[in-house]
């Protein structure tokens, strides 16, 4: 017997659009395998998961505020992804971007205040981010070092700095020793979108920035080059496209994003600094940009889904008991069942039987 | 090259070694090949000649077992036949050279043969029985020797013998002299004659009918997948076997009169560079200069520097000095292939999906990859779709591009097409200067006319042209100078009115031309 997969010769709009849905589907379903084994009702577990939190003002405004880093992060790394470039370690660009964005805050704290004060954060943790993220880059750059290692590796330094930061210099000194800085000061915590809500203004900011991410990439001649330098290579370069600025281009605005994002996340949800400020959206962020099929429109959607993973987690933490790492797994499934349909849309199965020689 | 008188055996007294009948095979709604009748004698050379995409491929990966006909069947010494795979038709007595070669560039010459032989074949008897095959058939062949320090000759000469010493009784030969000099090629026809002679039947596809002429007994013509006319070659002229192939007269490339060459536009000086590639050929102090109205040809076998010299002409590898490339009077070594387009040039690579072209992105999009240099394909900082789309159309209409759908993806394009299209976008640029490496590779007869003429007629609006091409009778054809490149040093381009074939294959070889 051999199987082969055959390419196949084009693939319509539709297919485009429906291959996330059935991948959606099989990892629901494959997720749902799992909570019989564990002994429970696939069934109400998706109630738990998918359709609850959709039911409540509180909680959509929590789906939007959750989505916020995620697709802020995503958007970034479709730039990186589009040019086949494996940006694996936007967790700790994420987490230095909320770390030296923090830092102006405690800096600032107890001063007068200011309206500069959140734009400076803002731009520091973006700065904080891009610069992180072109450590891979001008590794990749210079000596030819794998991209991928290089960035999932500078994730843990960057976990173990603030992780330091919090419970050494600082540490709130009226804080009972616990790691934690001061609050901030609302000249340094972004605005809520309405009295009493949940939603903050980073929302606004994730919706800004995938709108202009979409632009560049359908009409800006960099995102041609972007997608060019991922669709074929060689073609890129005969455009004149060089590829090591390209390189060091999509690392800083990745790395920026998802610095921007932490500093979002720290300001606008966190309200201060702590050992963690993130349950792994940097990771998290790989999936929806795959999941958002590395389209920035796409990719809003995405976020909301894989927001609605963690939402629904917690839920069904404490409705059903279902352990927290459920999640994770589901997460998981669902990019293996996101590559796997993008397979299929291009190849097609093909078994042949017939004895061997 | 010389056609030499060769004595053959009468065919078709003895019973067909292979009949095909009626064979088909559909690829979905394309058929590739359609109810086949073919019959292989022992003792006979028998070509397959058609155009790409005739159905040469599919036909002879059907006798070697790779693909299964949809319907029809073969017949192996009048036994009705099915071949499920590649072993069982070696089993049979078929061996194949394929046009690409299947070896491991790190391995020896042995240990290449040794890997396709069966797994109780002693690797310390290969060599002896290398020196026998070597000596029946004039194979000439070192056991010890890694194979990337052979030339593309010596490397088809490996897949010969690994076919020889399985003993088939009919091998299939697929484009065998594409990558061989004149000389390589005279010696694989005494190989060929041998074996002939020891009753063995050859199936020889080309599309070169000069040796076709020379070398087969019969010919079968294909046609978009149907046998057009089964002939003797020998009877027929290399004039009529092309129009049999093409299925109507192709046309001649109109020269222009008057030639008048203006000022250099092309310069290279001593120009020396590394390959980037791993086993790739250095240039070494390459110097030309093409005028104003002049076609410079650059003829070589495959992998000889072509590729680098394309690269360092274009500056997608850049020079390390300003000197030793000039487009227009200006030194432009140290500058990108952007910054030379600027200066008017144009370039056209060998590779269309993937270099020339990205073969995912619409027709609209590609004109934007080489014509976004001179800034005409933005407006406010945004790409001008609009602008690009109405380019696509006018090199579709100037160039006779058939495709389906307005704005197809390159990748739909037949090779004819798609390469009609990347030259046209570079041409209706009215560039000053033009490189352009293999212009009609993998094209049909009708295109690679169509493409030779524009070349001819850009050069006639007084641009300078460099032709890369391995294809002798396109160089001649359009060339006013030939130059030879080999292993990165590139001969003294001489008149093409003047340089020989036997020369150039002397060069092409490495020897250098006594004046």
């Amino acid at each position: 017997m051999r199987i082969d997969l055959v390419a196949r010769n084009g693939r319509s709009r539709l297919v485009e659009i429906a291959a996330p849905l059935v991948a959606l589907i099989a990892a629901m379903a494959i997720g749902g395998l799992l909570v019989a084994l564990l002994g429970k009702s696939p069934v109400q577990a998706f109630f738990v998961y998918f359709v609850d939190p959709l039911m409540e003002s509180w909680s959509l405004q929590e789906l939007a505020v959750k989505a916020t880093p995620l697709v802020i992060i995503a958007v970034g790394l479709c730039f990186c992804f589009r040019a086949n470039l494996w940006n694996i370690g936007a967790e700790g660009q994420f987490i230095l971007g909320g770390a030296m964005g923090g830092w102006i805050a405690l800096l600032t704290h107890g001063g007068a205040g200011g309206w500069w004060i959140l734009p400076a954060m803002l731009l520091t943790g973006a700065l904080a981010g891009l610069a992180y993220a072109l450590i891979p880059a001008l590794l990749r750059v210079w000596l030819g070092v794998s991209e991928i290692l290089t960035s999932l590796m500078l994730v843990y330094i960057a976990q173990f700095f603030l992780d330091y930061m919090v419970r050494g210099p600082w540490r709130d000194p009226k804080g009972f020793n616990f790691p934690v800085t001061v609050n901030f000061a609302d000249a340094a915590t972004l605005p809520q979108l309405f009295d009493g809500g949940r939603m903050h203004a980073g929302v606004l900011i994730a919706i800004v920035v995938a709108l202009v991410a979409a632009l560049v990439f359908s009409r800006s001649l960099f995102g041609y080059e972007v997608r060019l330098v991922g669709a074929a290579p060689r073609a890129a370069r005969f455009a004149g496209f060089d590829d090591r600025r390209l390189t060091l281009s999509v690392f800083a605005i990745s790395g920026a994003l998802a610095g921007l994002a932490g500093i979002v996340e720290v300001s606008g949800q966190i309200g201060q600094l702590q050992p963690s400020i993130s349950p792994g959206y940097g990771f998290t962020a790989i999936i929806v940009a795959f999941l958002g099929r590395l389209s920035p429109i796409g990719i809003v959607v995405a976020g909301l889904v894989l927001a609605l993973t963690y939402i629904g987690g917690e839920s069904a933490q404490v409705a059903m008991k279902l352990p927290f790492y459920l999640t994770g797994a589901f997460q998981g499934i669902l990019l293996m069942c996101v590559l796997a349909a993008d397979v299929f849309t291009r190849y097609r199965l093909s078994v042949q039987f017939g004895r061997a020689a | 090259m010389a056609s030499a008188p060769v004595s053959t055996q009468e065919t078709g007294s003895a019973p067909p070694l292979v009949s095909l009948r009626g064979l088909t095979k559909r690829f979905g709604s394309f058929t590739a090949n359609e109810s086949i009748d073919l019959d292989l004698h022992p003792g006979e050379v028998h070509a397959l000649l058609g155009e790409n995409g005739a159905g040469k491929s599919t036909l002879v990966k059907t006798i070697y077992g790779l693909i299964q006909p949809t319907s029809g069947h073969m017949l192996w010494n009048g036994q009705e036949t099915v071949v499920r795979s590649p072993e069982e038709a070696r089993a049979l007595g078929v061996g194949m050279v394929f046009q690409h070669f299947s070896l491991f560039d790190n391995l020896t010459v042995a240990e290449n043969i040794a890997l396709a032989l069966p797994r109780s074949e002693r690797l310390e008897t290969i060599p002896a029985r290398i020196a026998e095959v070597a000596q029946r058939y004039g194979i000439v062949l070192e056991p010890q020797r890694r194979v990337w320090t052979l030339s593309a000759g010596e490397r088809q000469r490996i897949e010969i013998a690994r076919c020889l010493l399985q003993n088939p009784k009919l091998l299939i030969l697929d484009e065998p002299t594409s990558v061989l000099t004149p000389q390589e090629a005279e010696t694989l026809f005494q190989t060929l004659d041998r074996l002939k002679a020891e009753g063995r039947a050859i199936l020889y596809i080309s599309h070169k009918l000069d040796e076709v002429k020379r070398l087969c007994d019969r010919a079968t013509i294909l046609r978009m997948g149907k046998v057009v006319a089964t002939c003797d070659p020998r009877q027929e002229s290399a004039r009529s076997l092309a129009a049999l192939m093409v299925g109507a007269q192709v046309k001649d490339v109109q020269a222009a009169s008057n030639r008048v060459f203006g000022e250099p536009r092309i310069v290279v000086d001593q120009l020396s560079m590394r390959s980037p590639e791993l086993h790739g050929v250095a240039l070494k102090n390459i110097s030309l200069s093409v005028s104003a109205g002049e076609i410079l040809g650059i003829a070589g076998i495959a992998g000889n520097g072509q590729a680098e010299l394309f690269a360092a002409l274009s500056g997608e590898v850049v020079a390390n000095t300003p000197g030793v490339i000039g487009f227009n009077g200006k030194a432009a070594g140290l500058e990108n292939i952007t910054q030379r387009r600027q200066r008017q040039a144009a370039f056209v690579p060998e590779e269309r999906n993937g270099h020339a072209a990205a073969p995912d992105f619409a027709l609209s999009e590609n004109v934007v990859l080489s014509r976004h240099a001179d800034g005409s394909m933005t407006r406010f900082g945004l790409l001008d779709f609009g602008r690009a789309r109405s380019l696509a159309g006018e090199i579709i209409g100037a160039f006779d591009v058939r495709k389906a759908g307005p704005d197809p993806a390159a990748r739909t394009l037949s090779g004819g097409n798609l390469q009609k299209f990347v030259v046209g976008r570079e041409i209706l640029r009215n560039p000053s200067a033009l490189v352009i490496d293999q212009p009609t590779w993998g094209v049909d007869a009708a295109a690679a006319a169509a493409i030779r003429q524009a070349i001819v007629d850009l050069a006639a609006k007084g641009a300078a042209v460099i032709v890369i091409s391995q294809d002798l009778d396109e160089l001649f054809e359009i060339s006013d100078r030939i130059a030879v490149i080999h292993q990165g040093e590139l001969s003294e381009a001489r008149p093409a009115s003047v340089i020989t074939r036997e020369e150039i294959g002397l060069l092409m070889a490495g020897a250098a031309l006594a004046h």
